[in-house]
């Protein structure tokens, strides 16, 4: 039996548990609106926000953001879907290799690939571009999605796409017209992992851009930081503005974040 | 027409039927699934595979990024082993391990096993918010807890309003807390992935395990270590993965909080990859680091998913 007890004591628990993960954040919201200044009175500052816009140069690192955001997810979700389907429903020579080989990819650690990365890309005159700040972060992507939308397929009903290619459907009509829409919440899933994970990414962007033409805004807040007359307020507004896409996508479809994030761990 | 042709599965790897696709038992031609795979395997060839395989070739050389390098052959890898900062670095990396993944999985697992056993409602509205850290880009979390720990911060003004005035201090800037200090953030970040996940594996256990178990007389805590703990050997084993890798790839967070600092005792291999190539011009070094972290990451990944195997079967 259940004891009364028992369930008040899991809610005070569930709650303190929920204070302490919101308290950090908490925090920051409230140092974003609080007054910037000791002179300036309490009360909310939504100031803040157009200020810390122009003081961190967040118009210009915005637009890097979603320019390379957009980038990685487009090239990286369509190609994964295409090498996924192969893979998850074809059986040919070399599919057991060519799997293994994109799944190595989401154990290796951006900290290996960037160095000599950087040097190549350097040569080509790609750092500080748009391509050289998106491209290793398309790879690490495909990596995942592959694996990610190749599991789906295999799961997924081959009679279905049977059936449409005996009625003499292409292969890319098959997935297309066929296979896609059943496929959305996988893809859905794929999409919002990969926008996290490139919004939120630090380190590819920090070498990829050294002179920081292409800086991503996780790396204006941190330079913004850097400049030792920041005020506390406007640090907490440039930061809240850092973290909003995300998390704005996230309390809309935080299903997927959680399933995705959690079996998208690898086990094999 | 519909064709009523049986489809025969094994005909549909072999050859390209002369009779041409419509009347053909081929479901594709030979050659679709590696067009399919082409354009993912060039980007990932050339962007993954190919830097990861010049990252082993760098490692071997001394080379500043500059001039010519000198082949030096395993020895940036000694130096990985014997040089005391390197080594120092990767000790950091072991000690941010039991701030991400054994306190996290401790207090997770008994969290999430003391929720199990009454059903509330509204889990749902909380499992979104124990899952938030994990979306919050590093930075910002950095930035917030830059602000708590801070010497006039939350905190201290906490200890200080609780009698506890020995205990502040300024959390990052102490050659003994730092590090610990960053630990506690990461704590912060993983528990709720950790307890979401036990709660997602101890929901999938059947009730009739427990009820047996009660039958035999068992307490909670007996049914803590017969039923539950071996139901989650699973779901344990992915949130060590998580984990442990989290913490080896500590970047951001000590970037933003300390740089490493003070003096080197927050330093992480990850920082020592950026600090070599771009601050003292050791690319062949940096290039090693990042070949041992790589190293590692394969080595717990395979160490964690087949104890879990074994305990499992």
């Amino acid at each position: 039996m259940i004891s009364r007890f028992e369930r008040t004591v899991n809610y005070a628990i569930l709650l303190v548990f929920a204070a302490l993960v919101l308290m950090p954040l908490a925090s920051i919201v409230a140092g974003a609106i609080a007054a910037p200044s000791a002179g300036a009175t309490g009360g909310i500052h939504l100031e803040n926000f157009p200020a810390a816009w122009t003081q961190a140069r967040f118009g210009r690192y915005m637009t890097n953001s979603f320019l390379v955001t957009g980038t990685v997810l487009a090239i990286s979700v369509v190609v994964s879907t295409l090498a996924g389907f192969a893979l998850g429903t074809m059986t040919f020579r070399g599919s057991g290799l060519l799997f293994y080989l994109f799944l190595l990819g989401i154990m290796v650690p951006a900290e290996a690939i960037v160095i000599p990365l950087f040097f190549d890309l350097r040569a080509l005159g790609l750092t500080d571009t748009l391509l050289g700040v998106a491209l290793p972060q398309i790879a690490q992507s495909t990596a995942f999605g592959t694996y990610w939308m190749r599991t789906y397929f295999r799961a997924s009903n081959r009679s279905i796409s049977e059936a449409a290619r005996i009625d003499g459907a292409g292969t890319i009509r098959t997935l297309w017209s066929i296979q896609l829409p059943v496929a959305r919440p996988a893809l859905v899933t794929l999409v919002v992992l990969l926008f996290m994970w490139t919004w939120n990414e630090f380190l590819i962007p920090l070498i990829m851009s050294p002179t920081g033409k292409m800086r991503t805004v996780p790396l204006g807040l941190a330079f913004f930081q850097g400049q030792h007359t920041v005020d506390h307020t406007l640090m907490a507004a440039a930061a809240v503005m850092v973290a909003l896409p995300v998390v704005v996508v996230y309390l809309f479809l935080q299903r997927h974040f959680i399933r995705g994030m959690l079996e998208g761990a690898v086990r094999e | 027409m519909r064709p009523s042709l049986p489809v025969n599965r094994r005909a549909a790897v072999g050859g390209w039927s002369e009779a041409g696709r419509r009347r053909s038992n081929r479901l594709y031609h030979p050659a679709t699934p590696y067009l399919l795979v082409a354009p993912a395997f060039v980007v990932y060839g050339l962007f993954m595979l190919y830097p990861l395989g010049k990252a082993v070739h760098l490692s071997l050389f001394e080379w500043d990024g500059m001039s010519l390098g000198v082949f030096v052959g395993l020895r940036n890898y000694l130096a990985v082993a014997t040089d005391g900062a390197l080594r120092a670095s990767f000790a950091h990396a072991g000690v941010l391990m039991f701030f991400y993944c054994v306190l996290p999985l401790a207090i997770g697992l008994v969290i999430a096993a003391v929720l199990n056993r009454a059903k509330v409602r509204g889990l749902g509205f909380f499992r979104t918010v124990f899952f938030l850290p994990q979306v919050i880009a590093m930075v910002v979390v950095a930035t917030a807890w830059g602000g708590i720990y801070a010497f006039k911060g939350p905190l201290n003004t906490l200890l200080r309003a609780i009698g506890l005035e020995a205990l502040a201090s300024d959390w990052l800037g102490s050659y003994t807390l730092a590090l610990p200090a960053i630990g506690m953030i990461g704590t912060w970040v993983e528990i709720g992935l950790v307890t979401v996940l036990m709660l997602s594996g101890m929901a999938k256990i059947s009730p009739d395990l427990y009820e047996s178990a009660r039958l035999d007389g068992a307490g909670a805590i007996r049914e803590f270590f017969a039923v539950t703990l071996p139901s989650v050997i699973g779901e344990i084993a992915v949130a060590l993965t998580l984990t442990i890798v989290a913490a080896l790839k500590t970047f951001d967070l000590v970037y933003m909080t300390t740089s490493g600092g003070p003096g080197t005792s927050t330093t992480v291999p990850s920082y020592q990859v950026y600090y070599q190539a771009f601050k003292v011009h050791e690319v062949g070094m940096a290039a090693a680091i990042g070949v041992t972290l790589t190293a590692l990451i394969f080595l717990i990944n395979v160490v964690v998913n087949r104890t879990a195997d074994r305990m499992a079967a």
